[in-house]
């Protein structure tokens, strides 16, 4: 989580793009709230013309911040247990 | 600016000073006034570590306020025959057409209407969700009687559709039969109903193919209900066709015996490079097609022996029509520019601002057209602009694996997804799945703004313009679409032409002007990556539309279906122009290897950069190691890399002066160049996925440098541009302004 934008080793970047292979609707993407500075997470709605769902309680600073979030959400999400790092 | 409420096109990509061009403007509710200015564009990547954006006011008599307002587009394909003679003895009524649809169950659709619905009469032909083919016809009286089969068409397969009114006994028929044969086809059938009542066929609406319509906007009726997928030979005729008669008018021509009763008949076959449909019965009811459905596509009778339309016409009399493609939004025009006389060819926009609402229409004031004005070109590549323009692939997809982080959306990708109707990328699937192959620049293309977050093609070329300017180095501008139409004669009137960042998209024209310049003592920079790699037509009687076929293999988003690669426009074989028999690497010295948007890596000096030939791009440079920094993935090797290969015609005494190195596992090899598939394709393993900057002298004196990497010119500002990508780009250009021949 030391460096959440890679590069990553092997075994890890495998986690990370079974993490990424998502069907469209419902995946997780950063909209701008302040260019450069402040992202809202969302979930894409998968179909022309809808918008992005945002989900408000998830507001990030910087983009490594943001990966470490949704690295942490789909983790619980595959294995159903919470992410515990020593 | 959290969501975006304005945007606009203009009707012309290049001006020469004393030309006119026009700007149209549409604004969400909430913007009602904003204000216009002509600005030349200096610099626009606003990240943090960037050069910000930059322009300068010039004096025109567009600055001022002007008021918002919402303009409509009306999307979506169709065909317009106007009323006339043919239908004059219309009575009984014959309707027949082969149809392919995709979108079936979407919704109904309409196959062929002529029809107006106050007055009540007319007809409609109808595929429903449901019932399948429906049949709606006037009953005189302001209303409609509706005819079902009631079987569900399936999506994707062929049928021959025909239904049938008989004024004397009041008999509806209609059949829909599938021309493939299946085990347990239950979409196959037909019907017989009787009318009660006399019907109303004749009407003076225009007759339409694939729409009907309850309204005229911009003189022509506005196409609803859209068909999706593909009509061949639709017929309408004027008395009960028999079975085999309907049969019989599969063909390419209108059996004799049946001229006397036929209203119209029309061959898509004919006229492809063009937007009228031919009527092949002797009354001649041409028609216009509307908003570039696909021409060129396999019909009903395609047999697979020939793979050529040019050469078997009668096996593409299909049409392939969709409800979001779109020619022009013809919106009005909310101000002009006539350029004034005096203006310095440059890369120009109309700046957009309400609050803190912003658009950037941007624009190319080339030099006089008898002369140029510098001894340096840009080439703005407006084919690639075109390609890309309205790429959807962000906000419908996200695009997370391709970069291999979390993608991040901006107001301008959510103003695009609000407007459907504003059409599609050259990357993207109609709404039918089909893939795009047509774009136009007659409509805002969101993401090629000089500030758009997305550092691709304009916004990031905007650091070549940067660099220029800040390098205070005379330069005129030109653009694709000025190349394809004048020629090399063009390019020959300049020392040196610098390409962008991403000139992938070339016509035959562009490419042929590329090659002569350099085999006639030209220098051309290659500030790339992935150039010159896709095919191309233009239509010179349709300004601003483009057309390109995904054919075989390439690096690609969807492909063309078999039997489809060459293209309507121009008649000549699409995709990559490396299957045309022209390389990128035996026009520039390296082609596109790989790709990846993860991290860009950096390029180590090769022992060819120490031959003399090459002493003058490294002068003053003593680093082993080049462009290790950069504002795109952080280093001056990325995302889309061109590597030398003698093989696929790199010239023999090329120089590769660097090759990049250390790329991720985001970069992959290039599916064309793959021929079994082997672990090492990532660029932790296959030592062929890596960049070359290459320089090699052509004919006359004239030279050709190619820097392998889109990603080359993100690394030009870098440290307020002393580094060593900046003096290598600079040594370069010196020497390639200097009339001194090359060996």
């Amino acid at each position: 989580m030391g460096n959440p934008m890679g590069p990553h080793s092997a075994a890890l970047q495998r986690i990370v793009t079974r993490m990424r292979d998502t069907e469209a609707a419902g995946r997780y993407v950063l909209v701008t709230r302040i260019p450069y500075q402040e992202w809202g997470l969302a979930q894409l709605s998968g179909q022309r013309g809808v918008d992005v769902t945002l989900l408000e309680d998830q507001v990030f600073t910087s983009l490594e911040d943001a990966e470490r979030a949704v690295f942490k959400m789909r983790w619980e999400l595959i294995t159903g247990t919470p992410l515990v790092l020593d | 600016m959290l969501e975006k409420k304005i945007a606009g096109y203009s009707d012309e990509i290049s001006v020469a000073p004393g030309e006119r061009i026009r700007f149209m403007v549409s604004c969400e509710p909430g913007v009602d006034r904003y204000q216009a200015d002509i600005v030349r564009l200096i610099s626009g990547d606003r990240q943090p570590s960037g050069p910000g954006y930059r322009d300068e006011l010039l004096q025109t008599s567009v600055s001022g306020e002007y008021p918002g307002r919402s303009q409509e587009t009306y999307c979506g394909s169709y065909a317009v025959v106007p009323d006339g003679p043919a239908f004059d003895a219309l009575s009984d009524l014959s309707l027949q057409a082969a149809i392919f649809p995709t979108l079936p169950a979407l919704r109904r659709a309409c196959i062929i209407s002529k029809m107006d619905i106050e007055a009540g009469c007319g007809f409609a032909l109808w595929t429903d969700p449901a019932d399948g083919l429906v049949l709606q016809l006037g009953d005189g009286d302001g209303g409609l009687r509706e005819f079902t089969l009631g079987q569900a068409l399936v999506a994707r397969e062929w049928y021959l559709v025909s239904a049938t009114y008989d004024s004397s006994s009041g008999e509806v028929h209609l059949r829909q039969q599938l021309l493939d044969s299946y085990a347990r086809d239950t979409s196959s059938g037909e019907v017989k109903h009787d009318s009660k009542g006399t019907a109303v066929v004749r009407c003076n609406a225009p007759l339409l193919i694939a729409a009907a319509s309850r309204e005229e906007a911009r003189g022509k009726p506005v196409g609803e209900m859209i068909f999706n997928g593909r009509i061949e030979r639709p017929v309408v005729a004027s008395r009960v066709l028999e079975r085999s008669e309907i049969e019989s008018l599969r063909s390419d021509a209108v059996p004799r015996g049946l001229r006397t009763d036929i209203c119209a008949a029309w061959d898509f076959s004919r006229a492809m490079d063009t937007d009228d449909i031919i009527d092949i019965s002797p009354n001649r009811a041409h028609g216009r097609l509307i908003n570039l459905p696909i021409r060129a596509v396999r019909g009903s009778n395609w047999t697979g022996d020939e793979l050529d339309f040019n050469h078997a016409p009668d096996q593409y009399a299909a049409i392939h029509f969709l409800d979001d493609s779109l020619y022009d939004c013809e919106w009005d025009a909310d101000f002009e520019l006539e350029v004034p006389a005096d203006t310095p060819s440059g890369l120009y926009a109309a700046r957009l601002t309400a609050g803190d609402q912003e658009d950037h229409i941007s624009f190319v004031v080339r030099p006089p057209r008898d002369r140029a004005t510098a001894s340096l070109a840009l080439l703005i590549p407006t084919a690639s602009y075109m390609a890309y323009g309205n790429s959807r692939g962000g906000i419908e997809f996200g695009n997370e694996l391709l970069a291999n982080h979390l993608a991040v959306i901006g107001p301008e990708e959510r103003y695009l997804n609000r407007h459907p109707e504003y059409g599609n990328s050259m990357y993207d699937n109609h709404n039918d799945g089909t893939g795009v192959c047509y774009s136009s620049r007659l409509r805002p293309l969101i993401n090629i703004r000089p500030t758009h977050h997305w550092l691709w093609q304009l916004s990031a070329d905007m650091h070549i313009v940067e660099w220029l300017e800040a390098q205070r180095i005379p330069f005129d501008v030109i653009t694709d679409e000025d190349m394809h139409q004048d020629g090399v004669s063009l390019l020959e009137r300049y020392s040196c032409v610098m390409t962008c960042s991403h000139p992938e998209y070339y016509s035959t024209n562009m490419w042929d002007a590329v090659h002569a310049f350099t085999q006639r003592g030209g220098r051309l920079m290659y500030m790339g990556g992935n150039g010159f790699y896709w095919r191309v037509a233009y239509r010179d009687d349709k300004p601003g539309a483009m057309e390109m076929r995904r054919t075989e293999d390439g690096s690609r988003s969807w492909a063309s279906e078999p039997g489809e690669y060459f293209m309507a426009f121009t008649g000549e074989y699409g995709g990559l122009w490396w299957r045309a028999g022209r390389t990128p690497q035996s026009l520039v010295g390296n082609g596109f290897i790989a790709q990846g948007f993860d991290h860009s890596s950096y390029f180590r000096r090769t022992a060819d950069s120490h031959d003399p030939r090459a002493a003058f791009i490294f002068e003053g440079i003593d680093d082993e190691i080049i462009g290790d920094f950069g504002l795109i993935g952080g280093g001056a090797a990325g995302l889309e890399l061109d590597s030398a290969s003698r093989a696929y015609g790199t010239p023999p005494h090329a120089l590769t002066v660097a090759t990049s190195e250390q790329h991720t596992d985001c970069y992959i090899r290039v599916n064309e160049d793959i021929g079994h598939m082997l672990l090492s394709i990532g660029g932790q393993d296959d030592p062929q996925v890596h960049a070359d900057v290459v320089f090699f002298e052509t004919p006359r004196g004239g030279a050709v440098f190619s820097t392998g990497s889109i990603g080359w010119s993100s690394a030009l500002f870098h440290n307020d541009h002393n580094n060593n990508v900046s003096r290598m780009t600079r040594n370069v250009l010196d020497r390639f302004l200097d009339p001194t021949p090359f060996a």
